[in-house]
């Protein structure tokens, strides 16, 4: 069994995220988004590496949405809707509710640049239609051998780390994450999970940024001299996710500061996608979540619609525009009565497609901006660069791969050098394999299984006792203060035709096969002269026995301290070697003597053991014989 | 595993309780608190209080009405209070109506018990233990502080001067249950209760102790309720609390995590009073698909037109210049009465207002509006199609519903005017608004009472007499409709089923094809232990190692395994050893038995002459060295002075044993 990872999109790159993975014979598509940047074939995932033949419906167990930014969710009706796949899709409820405003608001823009439009609106709610929307936490049971759950990863508005497993092996794909709260969203979380992968995105796979509140506080500066100036403040942003978080932002500080200046939002589109996340607060931060009572959060209290006549009204005022990147649309429109005032001012957000208006002014300071071959627009106004952004720093990524441990990490969503970087470090420091596969390219290593058997409850029971050990000390013949737990799991494996295998306890296998135990056992009875020993223990009346074992126990014990001799009552006893004074002349053990015990103060030992002892015996059993008299003499 | 039913179910408002046994764990199958008892004592209200007694003269043990004119206590579950608490390893809850009693366990000393909930029903419990202590509070200001409680004035003296009715509802039917009776928890007996919950999502996998794995899954009864899957390695169980299959509110009963359990608890049997039997016949001709079958909208067009009845009893008697007073908090049925009612006004271009008085109203009406995902189909798709998902929120926006904290409250005294409709809490007639509001309205015969069934209606009526008002008593639909209890249990496919006893007549035709055990409230029923293996999952790298040695005379083939055994999320592991010695060692275990003759010839192969003694079991070594074999019954002794030879010698003797 294997896991085969075939990277879509988002390999070394940034945009139209997809992977399919196989995993033990599921095959599980992550994301299917387009990307921005590319008007061509190159804009959509190459679905036919999935299935030459075109029937995705079997090639794929499910797919899997992390969050409704486009270059996620983009191509998802074009693949139900044309591509014809029918098969189960898993979003969180925010991404189900949110990712039609998104794909619509795409498609527009899209028949609005006058292109072929790839899918319409009745393809965004017929795939819809076929979305199963999840919970956190929440296990769903894809079919008999898969299951997918969800964690929060706070990148936007239901954005979710997914968790898959098949059988033994389970794997994480991240989507987009932020390892650190913002104003509105928590922190990602997820579980300790044995994982075989982990998929993982780098955007900022090397940087490592400091608090956010700095550059919140900046913002806001900025915008609020603006308007004490009397300016006009635009705000170019994408309907769902930064729009809400600044407005968040802006409502706030316009209750702390007393402010009076409108704040509007440009179309309907905003204002719908605002109701959708008072709904879902639940989805926030803790500190959003807990308004919800008095006053929710995104019940904007100083926010109003906008009316086309207010864009040559006099005085300041603050305005949300869509699309983000000013590549066409109102803020495009606003942009152009705009920008010629110093007086105004315009924020940017973190990262700007090539080609579009946003890009050309992130790029030194222009005083002019071409819009096409016969307009040119006079930039006077300020630029301000927004430069906080929901997704998680080195430090994050490092964090959680860290925090998971799995046997495998594949990067993806990010820049090929920064990747490189970051992956080496990956290698180095957790020293968990790591990939960075290109867009088309497959990764594939094995997965972890197991092997099932049954466990008899013997077995079970004695791995699961406790196996304490009291190691004595000699001198005070106190036991030690320390306890050691010496649980080993010993068992026997077995396995008949036509039988589940089976693990038992060694004791079972006996009545199992219907025959009694039969020990090996050794035995050795020998005789020592011990006449030099009386001069030793000159204190002690050695004839007796118990004292003569006492002897035995010292010299012994000096030789072998380390084993736990133990004095019985009338023997010595190390594991299963054990020795006592043998006063039977007829012993049959008694192989090598004379079989007199009386001449000359010979004394005998009787030993035995089982093999398990058999090297510990010999060596006591030596030790002895050197101390015969005889032999010193 | 043992299983002993503490109370049983008495319908949406009180269900029924449990205590399971399972693997050595306790589990506390919900902790619910008998409001219904509530009504033997003396409703709050001034004008009653005064008409009851002269200032001047001490207060009587009873009062006009044959009521209890002190501080009310309340009864907590019958034979709880006889469990010691710090034994109980895991309370599970099901509802919020489940949740009421369980301050009154977590504030014992010695309870440790972990607690597991939804994060719904935790919240809307919340709210109504929030709302119970705010309605006592009122109680409180109004009697002030007592010499004597409620509990020393129960004597035998005084309980035998009792009517009938009283003394059957504070002893029990067999006299046993004062001992149940407690005084109310306080608020912040209830916070710390709260702490101690473990909230979790529909179908959210939790593991207690590394063994046992809990899983809720909906029950549709309302918002939040489940039924829960327990995991233990030896045994599955699946508890079936009061559930609906498709309501109008909450997410629809799911039943696929509850299938092909070993036992299955049923504990919901809220709807016997029907006159249906079942026959077997009726189970296996059922051709229907199982999910259309069972989660058909049956039970939401019934409950529909149950509500529509009562906004047009309503509409009668607004009409007729009545007031309605619905003093329920059925959370699923009050968020589908507000739209109804609203609709009916409209369309009779009525200008009545819809007052709803309780203290946490508001705040629970906003909670409901921002839980989409704890909500049936049809509410979840209007909040994707941009709706509200209750009408109630765009109503109070309109100014047709308003909430106010309490009746005393100046805005709604501003705004008062009848005829209007009241929601409030609370059916025992006993506290809250509705005390008020019955003394009120009870004589004018155009206004209507909507009361639920759970209680004795004449006895909670009886401080009201006389009353003139229209009673209108409903039964909402609580429970899992008897007709399609045998297709549901045969899907689940259990291995034994647990049904309250009262059921015996219903099922025991079942019998043949289901194996079913009757239980008795407060007999404990145990099962025997399942000889089911535990499944083991051996690493394969560890598997890899084996050396297998196929027996002699024997179809099996054995393997020594030593390993690290661990327990995790109620699986058993086995993996390499981390400090492993590395020592090859020897079979350990041997079994058969010693041929003298074939002995000697395996030891002649190494060079050892030995000598058979006739007629005993011992081999005489002559050469290299001397030496004796004694072969036993159950041993073999090899006396030889000779290490290395003994070595050898042991390895013939096994050679004529198997061994592993």
């Amino acid at each position: 069994m294997a896991i085969e990872c075939l990277v879509l999109g988002a390999g070394q790159e940034v945009g139209k995220s997809c992977v399919v993975v196989s995993i033990n014979g599921k095959r599980i598509m992550f994301d299917c988004g387009m990307h921005m940047g590319y008007t061509d074939h190159r804009r959509y995932p190459d679905f036919s590496l999935i299935s030459k033949s075109g029937d995705f419906n079997n090639a794929l167990s499910c797919i899997i949405i992390t969050h409704f930014h486009l270059d996620h969710i983009g191509a998802l009706p074009y693949f139900t809707e044309v591509c014809g796949y029918n098969g189960p899709i898993y979003m969180t409820y925010p991404t189900k509710a949110l990712a039609p405003l998104m794909l619509e608001d795409y498609r527009k823009v899209m028949v609005g640049r006058g292109e072929e439009q790839q899918f319409t609106y009745e393809n965004i709610l017929d795939c819809m239609k076929k979305v199963t929307a999840v919970d956190l936490k929440q296990n769903v049971q894809v079919d008999k051998n898969l299951q997918i759950r969800a964690y929060y990863a706070g990148h936007v508005l239901g954005a979710a780390m997914f968790y898959a497993c098949v059988e033994d092996s389970g794997m994480v794909y991240t989507g987009d994450y932020n390892m650190t709260p913002d104003r509105h969203l928590g922190a990602a979380q997820i579980d300790r999970l044995q994982l075989d992968l982990l998929i993982t995105e780098s955007t900022y796979a090397t940087t490592i940024r400091d608090s956010k509140y700095a550059r919140e506080r900046e913002f806001l500066k900025a915008v609020h001299k603006c308007v004490d100036n009397g300016g006009k403040v635009l705000i170019p942003t994408f309907a769902l996710g930064r729009a809400q978080e600044l407005c968040i932002l802006l409502d706030d500080y316009w209750e702390r500061m007393n402010l009076k200046v409108p704040i509007y939002f440009s179309a309907g589109l905003t204002i719908q996608a605002n109701l959708y996340y008072k709904v879902l607060i639940n989805w926030t931060s803790q500190k959003v979540k807990d308004t919800y009572a008095t006053r929710n959060a995104f019940d904007f209290k100083n926010v109003h619609n906008f009316d086309r006549s207010l864009l040559d009204a006099p005085g300041p005022c603050v305005l949300f525009a869509t699309p983000g990147m000013i590549s066409g649309g109102f803020s495009l429109e606003v942009f152009k009565h705009w920008a010629p005032c110093e007086s105004n001012l315009i924020t940017l957000p973190g990262y700007c497609v090539a080609g579009t208006v946003g890009h050309k002014l992130m790029s030194g300071k222009p005083t002019k901006v071409d819009l096409d071959k016969d307009t040119q627009i006079d930039v006077r106004c300020q630029i301000h660069q927004l430069s906080f952004s929901p997704h998680t720093d080195a430090k994050g990524i490092m964090d959680l791969v860290k925090f998971l441990s799995p046997k495998h990490v594949i990067l993806v969503h990010g820049e090929k050098p920064k990747m490189d970087l970051l992956k080496g470090r990956i290698k180095s420091e957790l020293g968990i394999e790591c990939y960075d596969p290109a867009n088309t390219e497959t990764v594939s290593f094995p997965s972890t299984h197991f092997i099932k058997s049954d466990a008899s409850n013997a077995f079970i029971r004695s791995s699961l006792a406790p196996n304490f050990k009291f190691p004595k000390d000699e001198i005070t013949d106190m036991p030690a203060l320390h306890v050691r737990d010496e649980r080993v799991s010993e068992g026997i494996l077995t396995m008949g035709k036509g039988q589940k295998v089976k693990v038992v306890h060694q004791d079972e296998v006996v009545t199992m096969v219907g025959g009694g135990k039969t020990e090996v056992e050794f035995g050795y009875c020998f005789g020592l002269n011990l006449c030099n020993l009386e001069n030793i223990g000159e204190e002690i009346r050695v004839y007796d026995d118990e004292s003569l074992l006492k002897i035995l126990n010292m010299k012994l014990s000096g030789e072998f301290g380390e084993l736990g001799l133990r004095g019985g009552l009338g023997s010595l006893e190390v594991n299963s070697f054990r020795v006592l004074v043998c006063k039977n002349d007829a012993c049959p053990r008694r192989i090598d003597g004379d079989g007199c015990s009386e001449s000359g103060g010979r004394v005998y030992f009787c030993c035995n053991w089982s093999i398990l002892d058999k090297t510990i015996a010999w060596r006591v059993i030596n030790v002895m014989k050197n101390m015969d008299s005889s032999v010193d003499l | 595993m043992k299983f002993t039913n503490l109370s049983q179910n008495k319908g949406y408002n009180l269900p029924s309780c449990h205590m399971v046994n399972l693997s050595g764990f306790h589990i506390l199958l919900d902790c619910p608190l008998d409001l219904s008892s509530l009504t033997i004592f003396s409703p709050i209200s001034t004008i009653l209080h005064e008409q009851t007694f002269d200032s001047s003269s001490s207060k009587k043990i009873l009062d006009n009405y044959n009521l209890i004119p002190f501080e009310p206590y309340y009864k907590t579950i019958e034979r709880g209070h006889l469990w010691n608490v710090s034994l109980i390893d895991v309370v599970l809850i099901s509802s919020p109506m489940g949740m009421l009693g369980l301050p009154f366990l977590t504030r014992t000393k010695g309870f440790s018990a972990k607690i597991y909930a939804t994060e719904a029903t935790t919240r809307v419990s919340e709210f109504m233990m929030k709302d119970l202590i705010t309605m006592h509070m009122e109680y409180k200001q109004l009697y002030g502080h007592e010499e004597n409680n409620f509990l020393q004035l129960m004597n035998w003296k005084n309980l035998e001067a009792f009517p009938f009715k009283l003394k059957e509802i504070i002893l029990g039917k067999d006299g046993t249950e004062l001992g149940s009776w407690m005084p109310l928890y306080s608020a912040v007996d209830m916070k710390e209760c709260l702490q101690k919950v473990e909230t979790l999502k529909y179908s959210e996998e939790v593991c207690y102790n590394g063994s046992l794995i809990i899983k809720a899954f909906s029950s549709g009864l309302e918002i939040g309720a489940c039924n829960w899957s327990l995991k233990s390695p030896k045994r599955n169980i699946s508890y079936i609390s009061s559930s609906i299959f498709s309501s109008g509110v909450s997410m629809e009963f799911d039943f696929h995590g509850l299938i092909g359990s070993d036992v299955l608890i049923y504990s919901d049997f809220t709807s016997t009073k029907t006159n249906y039997s079942i026959n077997s016949e009726n189970v296996n001709n059922q051709e229907l698909n199982d999910d259309d079958f069972l989660l058909n909208s049956d039970e939401r067009l019934e409950e529909m037109e149950k509500l529509n009845f009562i906004c047009s009893c309503s509409m009668d008697s607004l009409k007729a210049g009545g007031s309605v007073l619905i003093p329920i908090g059925r959370l699923g049925i009050i968020l589908q009465l507000l739209e109804l009612l609203s609709m009916h006004i409209d369309s009779f271009d009525l200008k009545v207002p819809i007052f709803i008085i309780s203290s946490i109203a508001e705040e629970l009406l906003a909670y409901t509006c921002i839980l989409p995902e704890w909500l049936c189909n049809y509410r979840q798709d209007k909040m994707y199609s941009g709706k509200s998902v209750f009408g109630h929120e765009e109503l109070i926006k309109e100014k047709k519903i308003h909430i106010f904290p309490t009746i005393n409250s100046r805005e709604l005294l501003m705004m008062w005017q009848e005829p209007c409709i009241v929601v409030c809490p609370h059916w025992s007639l006993r506290l809250g608004p509705v005390v008020h509001l019955l003394h009120r309205w009870h004589g004018d015969p155009n206004s209507l009472l909507v009361l639920e069934e759970g209680i004795d209606t004449d006895f909670a009526l009886s401080p009201f007499k006389p009353i003139a008002m229209k009673v209108l008593e409903c039964s909402f639909l609580s429970g899992i409709r008897l007709e399609k209890v045998p297709q549901l249990l045969k899907m689940l496919q259990p291995k034994q089923i647990l049904l309250p006893d009262y059921t015996k007549p219903l099922f025991e035709p079942l019998n043949k094809s289901l194996s079913c055990l009757f239980y008795t409230e407060a007999e404990t029923i145990r099962l025997p232990n399942s000889n089911k293996l535990s499944e083991l999952h051996i690493a394969t790298n560890l598997a890899s190692q084996l050396t297998f040695s196929k027996l002699k005379n024997n179809e099996l083939t054995m393997s020594r395994l030593t390993g690290d055994l661990y327990v995790e999320h109620g699986k058993h592991y086995l993996v390499e050893e981390k400090r492993s010695t590395g020592l090859e060692i020897g079979p350990l275990v041997h079994w058969g038995r010693v041929d003298l003759g074939s002995l000697l010839v395996g030891l002649e192969k190494i060079g050892v002459k030995g000598l058979m003694e006739y007629g005993s079991n011992v081999v005489n070594v002559v050469e290299p060295v001397k030496g004796l074999i004694e072969v036993k019954e159950t041993s073999v002794v090899i006396s030889i002075g000779d290490e290395s030879l003994a070595s050898r010698i042991s390895d013939v003797v096994y050679g004529l044993l198997n061994g592993v």
